[in-house]
C-alpha cells in the first residue's frame, strides 16, 4: 500500500514535470501552428543559466529568476528572428529549421559550458527524505516540484480563463483566423505566448536540475515524452496538458514500478523482466494509440 | 560581395590557424571517435590523451613524425565505418583508433581488420570481438567490457556481501554489465532490473531497491543516466543505507564532479586512478593538469596509452609499411602503461590488474576515487580461451 503510494507520488511528480513542458508546447503548436522541436532546447538554456547563477552566486533560489529569464529571453529571440518566418511555412520547414535550432544550440553549450555534464546545488534543507505518513518515506526536492508544478497550473488556469490576454490565447487555439480577422495583433500574441511557453520550459529545466544531469542533449531525452502529452491532451489545450501529463507520469512510473512483479506471477523471472521492461518502456505509446482511436483529436482538442 | 570575401578570407585563415605545419612525410592515424552528444567527452578525453602523448615526443611516436586524422563518427555505427573506409581508400591510413562505443566498434573494426589494416580500441572492448571473432590485426588497450563489470561483482563478493540488488538500462551492454556482476559475485541477486536506454526518472526504481532491502545494490547507468541515478539514490535516503559498489564507467572523474556529495562513500572499481604511484602516470597527470583545467578521466589515460603503445610500436618498425612486423611490435607491449603492469592475452586484449577504489570527500568536499587495493591481479578476460589465433 505503501509502496503503490510512493509511486503514486513519483508519478505525479514526473507528470507535473511533463505538464511544464507540454503546456508551452501545445500552445506553440495549438495557437501558432508550429512544432517546434527546439522546445528541449529552451528546457536546456533554462537548466544551464539557472545551474550557472546557482553555482557563482551560491543560492539555488537565484537560480530560478535567472533560469525564468533566460529562456524567456532565447524564446523571444527565437521566435523574433526564426519562428516569425515559418507560420505560413508547411510543417516540414517548420520541423527543419527548429531541427537546426537544436543543434546550434547544443553546439553552443558546449563552446560556453563544454561537454561534461554540470553539478547543481541543492539547499540542505532538500537532502534525505521526510515521513510523510507513517511508513512513507519521501524526499522533499520532489514534492517542491510537485508544489511547483501544480501552482503553476493554478496560474495557468487564472491566467487563460480569467485574463484578456487569456481570452486571446483561448480565441486563437479555437479559431487563429478569426482572431486575425478582428483586428487582434497576432503578432505580439504570438510572441507572449512563445515567451510564456520557453518560461514554462525553463522552469521544467532548471527543476530537474538537481536529479537529473544539466548536460548537452538533456531537452532531446524528454521531447519525446513530451510530444506524446501534447497529442494525447488535444493540440492547443492547458486542461488537456495538464490531464495528459499526470496521467503519462503515472501510468508510465506504476508500469515500470509493478509490471515485472505482476509478470514474474506467471513466468519466468527472466522472461518477466525482460518483457516487463520493454512493454513499460511502449507503454506511453500504448496509451497515445488507444487514446487515439477513441479520440482521433485527443482528450481536450480545441477548436473544431 | 564584400561580406562574403570578409567571411572567406576568415574561413581561410581560420584553416591555415587549426592546421599546423606538417612535415609532409608525417604518418597519418585514423581516428574515429563520439565527439558529439552528450557522451562527447568520452572521445574528447581519449583522442585529448592521444594527442598528448604525441606533443610529450614533440609530434612524433617513437621517433616517427605523426598526425592525427579526426573524425566524429556520432554514435552512429553506418558514420564509423563510412570514415574507415574514407580513412583506408582515399588516404590510405593502415594505423586506426579512437572508437569509444560497442555498437560502432561492432560494424566498423571487422571492415578495418578485413582490409588489412590494425585498429587498436582505446576504449570498446565488445565480446563477440574478443572471443571467436578475435583477429590478429585488432588490439585493445583499454579493457574487455565485461571484465569492468567482473570487477564490480568481485569487489561486492569480497566485502562480504551476500544479497545485490542489479540494475542497468535494457540494451546489450546493460545486460552485459549485470552478466559480468553475477559471473564474478556469485551472491544471490534479489532483484534485477532493467531501465530504459534514456530514462531521467528513476523514482519507481528507488522504490524497488527499499522494498526488496538488499545488502549491496550494483547498478551501470553510463553518463548522464548514472548522474541522475546517483543523484536520486541520494535523496530518496538510500545512500548511506544501502551500500554500492559500481563499475568504472559509473564513477570517471566527470560524472563524481556532476554527482556531487552523492558519490561519497560509494566502493568503486577500476584499472586505473589519478592517484597511481608509478612514474609514467606521474608525468602524464603533470602534462595533463599543465595543458588542460578540466578533470583527467580514465578516457584519457586510455588515450594516452594507445598513443604510448603505437610509440613503442613505430620505434621498432620505423613505419607503417611492413603490417607484419608492426603487429609484431605491438604484440610485444613494450611500453610503460600508466595503469603500471601490461601485457596483451591470446585474444589481444589486455591482462591486468583490477582495484578496489573508495569515493571520498577531497579537501575542497568535492568527491575524489582514493586507491584501496588490489582486486584482482593480472585478470584477462572470460572470452580469451574462445579465440583461436
Amino acid at each position: 500500500m505503501i509502496l503503490i503510494l510512493e509511486q503514486l507520488l513519483n508519478g505525479l511528480q514526473y507528470g507535473v514535470m511533463l505538464f511544464l513542458l507540454a503546456a508551452g508546447l501545445t500552445l506553440i503548436f495549438g495557437i501558432m501552428g508550429v512544432i517546434n522541436l527546439a522546445h528541449g532546447s529552451l528546457y536546456m538554456i533554462g537548466a544551464f543559466a539557472g545551474t550557472w547563477v546557482a553555482t557563482t552566486t551560491g543560492s539555488f533560489w537565484l537560480g530560478i529568476p535567472a533560469g525564468l529569464i533566460a529562456a524567456a529571453l532565447v524564446g523571444f529571440l527565437v521566435e523574433a528572428t526564426v519562428i516569425r518566418k515559418l507560420y505560413a511555412r508547411d510543417h516540414l520547414d517548420q520541423v527543419l529549421a527548429t531541427f537546426a535550432l537544436i543543434l546550434i544550440f547544443n553546439q553552443m553549450i558546449i563552446l560556453i559550458f563544454g561537454r561534461q555534464p554540470i553539478f547543481t546545488p541543492l539547499p540542505e534543507v532538500f537532502y534525505g527524505s521526510i515521513e510523510i505518513i507513517p511508513g512513507l518515506f519521501y524526499p522533499p526536492y520532489r514534492l517542491l516540484i510537485i508544489a511547483v508544478g501544480l501552482l503553476v497550473a493554478v496560474g495557468l488556469y487564472f491566467l487563460i480563463n480569467r485574463t484578456r490576454v487569456g481570452m486571446l490565447v483561448r480565441a486563437g487555439s479555437t479559431n487563429r483566423d478569426m482572431v486575425r480577422a478582428l483586428g487582434v495583433d497576432v503578432r505580439l500574441l504570438y510572441t507572449v505566448v512563445f515567451g510564456l511557453g520557453a518560461l514554462l520550459a525553463g522552469l521544467a529545466g532548471y527543476m530537474t536540475g538537481p536529479i537529473l544531469a544539466v548536460q548537452v542533449g538533456m531537452g532531446e531525452d524528454i521531447l519525446l515524452a513530451t510530444f506524446v502529452v501534447v497529442v494525447i491532451g488535444g493540440v492547443g489545450s492547458i486542461k488537456g496538458a495538464f490531464v495528459a501529463g499526470i496521467g503519462l507520469g503515472v501510468v508510465d512510473t506504476m508500469l515500470r514500478a509493478f509490471l515485472p512483479t505482476i509478470l514474474r506471477g506467471f513466468m519466468a523471472p527472466s522472461d518477466a523482466d525482460a518483457i516487463g521492461a520493454s512493454v513499460s518502456s511502449m507503454g506511453i505509446f500504448l496509451l497515445m494509440a488507444i487514446v487515439l482511436l477513441i479520440r482521433p483529436k485527443g482528450l481536450f482538442a480545441a477548436g473544431g | 560581395m564584400k561580406l562574403s570575401s570578409v567571411i572567406k578570407a576568415s574561413v581561410v585563415a581560420a584553416f591555415a590557424a587549426a592546421t599546423p605545419a606538417l612535415a609532409e612525410d608525417a604518418l597519418k592515424i585514423g581516428v574515429i571517435t563520439t565527439l558529439s552528444g552528450p557522451a562527447g567527452y568520452l572521445g574528447q578525453d581519449v583522442r585529448d590523451g592521444l594527442q598528448l602523448a604525441i606533443d610529450m615526443e614533440g609530434g612524433k611516436l617513437g621517433g616517427v613524425p605523426v598526425e592525427l586524422v579526426v573524425e566524429d563518427d556520432g554514435l552512429k555505427p553506418g558514420n564509423g565505418r563510412q570514415i574507415a573506409e574514407k580513412y583506408m581508400n582515399d588516404e590510405g591510413i593502415k594505423l586506426l583508433t579512437g572508437i569509444i562505443f560497442s555498437n560502432v566498434a561492432g560494424a566498423t573494426v571487422p571492415d578495418i581488420v578485413d582490409n588489412g589494416a590494425i585498429y587498436i580500441s582505446p576504449n570498446a572492448g565488445p565480446s563477440n570481438l574478443a572471443g571467436k571473432g578475435c583477429h590478429e590485426n585488432y588490439f585493445v588497450v583499454s579493457w574487455q567490457n565485461d571484465a569492468l563489470h567482473e570487477a564490480a561483482g568481485a569487489a561486492a563478493k569480497k566485502l562480504g556481501y551476500t544479497k545485490a540488488f542489479a540494475l542497468a538500462p535494457n540494451y546489450q551492454a546493460g545486460k552485459d554489465a549485470i552478466a559480468g556482476f553475477k559471473r564474478t559475485f556469485g551472491g544471490e541477486i534479489l532483484g534485477e532490473v532493467y531501465t530504459q536506454l534514456g530514462q531521467t526518472d528513476y523514482s519507481a526504481e528507488m522504490a524497488q531497491i527499499r522494498a526488496a532491502n538488499p545488502e549491496v545494490v550494483f547498478q551501470f547507468h553510463p553518463g548522464g543516466m548514472g548522474i541522475a541515478f546517483l543523484r536520486q539514490y541520494q535523496q530518496a535516503g538510500l545512500l548511506g543505507t544501502i551500500p554500492m559498489v559500481l563499475s568504472e564507467p559509473s564513477t570517471d572523474a566527470v560524472v563524481l564532479n556532476a554527482v556531487g556529495e552523492a558519490a561519497i562513500g560509494i566502493t568503486a572499481t577500476a584499472h586505473w586512478n589519478r592517484d597511481f604511484d608509478n612514474e609514467s602516470n606521474k608525468a602524464f597527470v603533470a602534462a595533463w593538469d599543465e595543458k588542460y583545467d578540466r578533470p583527467i578521466t580514465y578516457y584519457a589515460s586510455q588515450g594516452y596509452d594507445t598513443g604510448l603503445l603505437i610509440a613503442s610500436a613505430l620505434r621498432q618498425t620505423g613505419g607503417v609499411d611492413d603490417i607484419d612486423a608492426l603487429r609484431e611490435a605491438i604484440r610485444k607491449a613494450d611500453f610503460a602503461s600508466v595503469r603500471g603492469e601490461f601485457k596483451f592475452g591470446k585474444n589481444q586484449h589486455p591482462v591486468h590488474n583490477w582495484y578496489q577504489l573508495d569515493i571520498v570527500a577531497g579537501d575542497d568536499g568535492k568527491p575524489v576515487a582514493v586507491t584501496k587495493e588490489v582486486l584482482l591481479e593480472n585478470y584477462g578476460d572470460s572470452y580469451a580461451d574462445q579465440c583461436e589465433m
